[in-house]
């Protein structure tokens, strides 16, 4: 066992293993910091900077979501400044990106006294664009992208290992692209729905799912969800039923599953219409 | 891995042009495939590759797209996410000749308005170019087969002269741009030493100016002799951060992980500077020379120089300096005798400021998006490749070569003079210097003019008034002031100029330059553009004082938050203009 790193949290003192990153730091004296693009699966992409703490001794703040603690740190997670940029970084998203299927960012906006209105007039740029809705199981709303990268690590060395999409462009026209803005069928994408698993805003979504928000009968309300076993192949893995009006709307991996780990396949993900087969219903009962 | 192509091919001469980077097709029989280790160890050659493609075709091709991720084993998806970072790659079809004209601060403050506004549509418009001392600038290039191709940059230029360029005159030879610094002829100089005379083109010219004694005595006297003559010197790294160079090399030397490299950031590309250019084309050699001797203190075998693309001379230089010292023995497996091995391999940018940004240059090196990492880890430990690397700017190298051959410290410091002056040009002086005595070295203001600010340390650094016209140029009198020499821009802006359209153009420089990958620089450099065109056009969102509480709040997130120093110094120049000059 190696030797355990100590550092302060908002004054209080604890102990870490080394490798310990301050985003666990922090969790262990039970203060949650928000996060964005951090995913657990993945390696930290970095790029959301909603997680910054105070680093005392350092030029900027830091993210806590990849930074491994050092002996001595000494940390504040709800400093003025740490406050600031958060909200600024709520407010900067909030201005230019659709977060109306977000509600963790809007609980967020709230929290942290965001009002990301006061940058928005009719000539301020916004990633607004046309819906993607280019195949059967998927659409693509690039309005609600706030660039958090995790569906180009899922797609990526993450988990799929396809490389369909990646960041093209650069700056503020940067976006989440195949090549050459190719439809998906086009594209390398195997349809594992990994990416839309790990979304946080819905700017990936079940074709179903966007179908029914489109005719308006989208309802939370009416759904339940049912844990079971992928009928396909021998791996076994768990899916998680979503299902409205006797009808499954959307698969999903379940949370914290340790083998499957947020992934799924086309099968898992997406063929699910023979359980609802009429012919089937009538020869099971 | 695999890899799903889309069906559309590449050209012969598309196929030929990738060839030229990455070598003959391997024959493809039968069932053998073309995977694993050759592949990946190819990965790096991505850039040079599109490099390939853009300048025989123009642009960069679906159909090329394809054949590289083939070639290298990469997926399409993301070579098009490369491809399509860089500014000076296309990934549309484009004329054969592009005019990319510069329309940056210098420029404009030396008069570059009127060109542009009659040239209009008919070029592309350009952040710096590094030519800041000839009043307009240009870079003309053409793709097409080898004996067809032109890429030169053109300086002063007149509209005229562009429109001849668009209308198919063929621009002036690459040297023609090529004029001494101003205080050529001057004794006593000791970075510019060799660059303010004649041009040296070969190894035994070199070493008759007393070039290669500092390597020599290097490679008698081992990397700790290197390592304390530099630290003596007490040399700060002279591309605006002034870290000190002796603490960089030798984390490196000690760094347990192997390989190690050395690594030359020639990718000078912010705004109003250009002593590296000057440097590196009137005197590749010792800019070889110092980096074989990073090599040598750094337990390095290869270095990497990576030059921004704006600057076809001094591309055209080094590498012929390269090919030189290969042959004379000071690069490759025997580097003055056995014992050393070190060679070097040129890189060009592609149109990417952040690209100075060390770990985006790593990340570009490796034929990825110019996106910087976070840090730590810091390059010593974990660079290119992943391996402790030293990254030195290219004056810093130079200085290097000084103290080994004098002693002493490193007391003189190359500051870029452009604007309403004289004389502008690169000058070296005592640190400590004025800035009044420096503008004054550079002839004063034009006649007729006053001074109304100065630009200091470039897009990244801040806007001075008159008043402070007593700084010291030193590292320590400039952060005691709350300013930064930066990369030794000082643009000097005369009262005919309209101060609000300099700081539009500055934060237009950093929206257009940021990488897009942290949220507070991707959007935040747009919000303070659009903010300081409210409040500059006498339309404020809601009163004044909201546009200035919105701008400060914008550069506190970015200066705070974002991963890199792009990011963080976006709004030092807007904030210190807000203030009414610092």
């Amino acid at each position: 066992m190696s030797a355990e790193l100590a550092l302060s949290i908002d004054g209080r003192d604890i102990r870490v293993a080394p490798g310990t990153t301050l985003r666990e730091a922090c969790q262990l004296v039970g203060t949650e910091i928000p996060t964005l693009c951090f995913n657990p699966n993945f390696t930290a992409a970095n790029a959301c900077r909603l997680c910054v703490v105070e680093l005392e001794g350092a030029r900027t703040l830091v993210p806590a979501c990849s930074r491994a603690v050092e002996s001595g740190m000494r940390i504040q997670t709800a400093s003025d400044r740490v406050r600031h940029s958060r909200r600024l970084v709520l407010e900067l998203l909030g201005s230019s990106v659709d977060l109306s299927l977000a509600p963790d960012l809007g609980e967020l906006l709230r929290e942290y006294g965001g009002r990301p209105e006061r940058f928005s007039e009719a000539g301020s740029a916004t990633v607004e664009q046309p819906v993607k809705v280019d195949n059967e199981l998927y659409v693509r709303d690039y309005s609600r992208c706030v660039l958090c990268y995790r569906c180009v690590q899922a797609c990526g060395v993450e988990a799929q290992n396809t490389f369909a999409i990646w960041v093209s462009g650069r700056g503020f026209e940067a976006r989440i692209s195949t090549e050459y803005d190719a439809p998906l069928p086009d594209s390398a994408c195997v349809y594992c729905g990994n990416c839309i698993e790990v979304c946080p805003t819905g700017a990936l979504m079940f074709k179903s799912e966007f179908d029914l928000r489109a005719a308006g009968t989208w309802d939370e309300g009416r759904q339940s969800t049912t844990t079971t076993i992928c009928s396909y192949c021998g791996v076994g893995c768990s899916l998680d039923l979503v299902v409205q009006d006797n009808q499954i709307v959307r698969v999903n991996s379940p949370e914290g599953n340790d083998i499957t780990l947020g992934n799924l396949c086309i099968k898992g993900r997406f063929g699910h219409q023979f359980v609802s087969e009429p012919k089937r219903r009538e020869r099971s009962s | 891995m695999d890899v799903k192509l889309s069906g559309a091919t590449a050209s012969d001469v598309e196929r030929a042009a990738v060839a030229t980077v990455l070598g003959p097709e391997p024959p493809q029989a039968g069932r053998v495939v073309r995977a694993g280790r050759a592949q990946r160890e190819q990965r790096h050659l991505l850039l040079p590759a599109l490099h390939a493609l853009q300048d025989s075709v123009g642009w960069v091709s679906r159909g090329a797209v394809d054949h590289l991720a083939e070639r290298l084993g990469v997926a399409p998806a993301e070579i098009y996410g490369v491809a399509s970072f860089y500014h000076l790659l296309a990934t549309e079809p484009q004329p054969a000749l592009a005019v990319h004209v510069c329309d940056d601060v210098a420029c404009r403050a030396a008069g570059a308005g009127a060109l542009l506004g009659q040239l209009g549509e008919a070029v592309q418009r350009s952040a710096c170019l590094g030519l800041c001392d000839r009043g307009s600038a240009a870079l003309v290039r053409r793709s097409g087969p080898p004996g067809e191709r032109i890429d030169v940059a053109v300086a002063p230029v007149t509209a005229l002269q562009v429109a001849g360029f668009l209308g198919g005159e063929a621009p002036p030879e690459l040297a023609a741009a090529d004029i001494p610094p101003p205080q050529a002829g001057k004794p006593g100089l000791r970075l510019l030493r060799r660059a303010a005379g004649e041009v040296i083109t070969t190894v035994d010219d070199y070493e008759a100016a007393g070039g290669l004694a500092a390597l020599r005595r290097a490679l008698e006297q081992g990397p700790d002799w290197v390592l304390a003559e530099v630290k003596a010197a007490a040399l700060v790294g002279r591309g605006g951060a002034a870290f000190p160079t002796a603490r960089k090399w030798e984390a490196v030397l000690r760094a347990p992980s192997r390989p190690h490299y050395a690594v030359c950031n020639a990718d000078e590309s912010e705004t109003g500077t250009f002593k590296d250019r000057v440097l590196l084309e009137r005197d590749a050699f010792a800019v070889l020379e110092s980096l074989a001797i990073a090599g040598f203190a750094t337990g390095s075998e290869h270095g990497f120089l990576y030059v921004r693309d704006e600057y076809p001379l001094a591309r055209a230089r080094l590498q012929a300096a390269i090919e030189a010292l290969r042959q004379a023995g000071w690069l490759g497996a025997a580097v003055g005798g056995p014992g050393f091995a070190f060679d070097v391999e040129l890189r060009r940018g592609a149109g990417a400021y952040i690209c100075g940004e060390e770990t985006a240059l790593f990340n570009s090196i490796e034929g990825r998006r110019g996106e910087p990492r976070n840090k730590p880890p810091f390059p010593v430990e974990s660079g290119l490749f992943g391996q402790p690397t030293a990254v030195n700017n290219v004056e810093t190298l130079v200085a290097v070569l000084e103290a080994l051959r004098v002693g002493g410290s490193a007391s003189t410091k190359l500051f870029c003079v452009s604007g309403a002056v004289v004389r502008p040009g690169v000058y070296e002086v005592e640190l400590g210097t004025t800035l009044q005595a420096l503008i004054e070295l550079a002839g004063g203001l034009q006649p007729g003019r006053r001074l109304q600010a100065v630009l200091l340390g470039g897009a990244a650094g801040s806007l001075v008034g008159p008043s402070r016209l007593d700084l010291e140029l030193s590292f320590e009198a400039a952060r005691a002031a709350g300013l930064s020499l930066g990369s030794g821009a000082v643009v000097v802006l005369d009262e005919s100029l309209d101060l609000s359209e300099v700081v539009l153009r500055i934060a237009r420089f950093f929206r257009e330059e940021s990488c897009g990958q942290c949220v507070p620089c991707r959007v935040g450099t747009v919000r303070q553009e659009e903010a300081l065109r409210r409040l500059f056009s006498g339309r404020p969102l809601g009163s004044r004082e909201d546009e200035l509480v919105r701008l400060s709040d914008v550069a506190e997130v970015m200066r705070d938050a974002s991963i890199c120093g792009l990011g963080q110094t976006a709004a030092i120049a807007v904030q210190s203009a807000l203030r009414g000059l610092s």
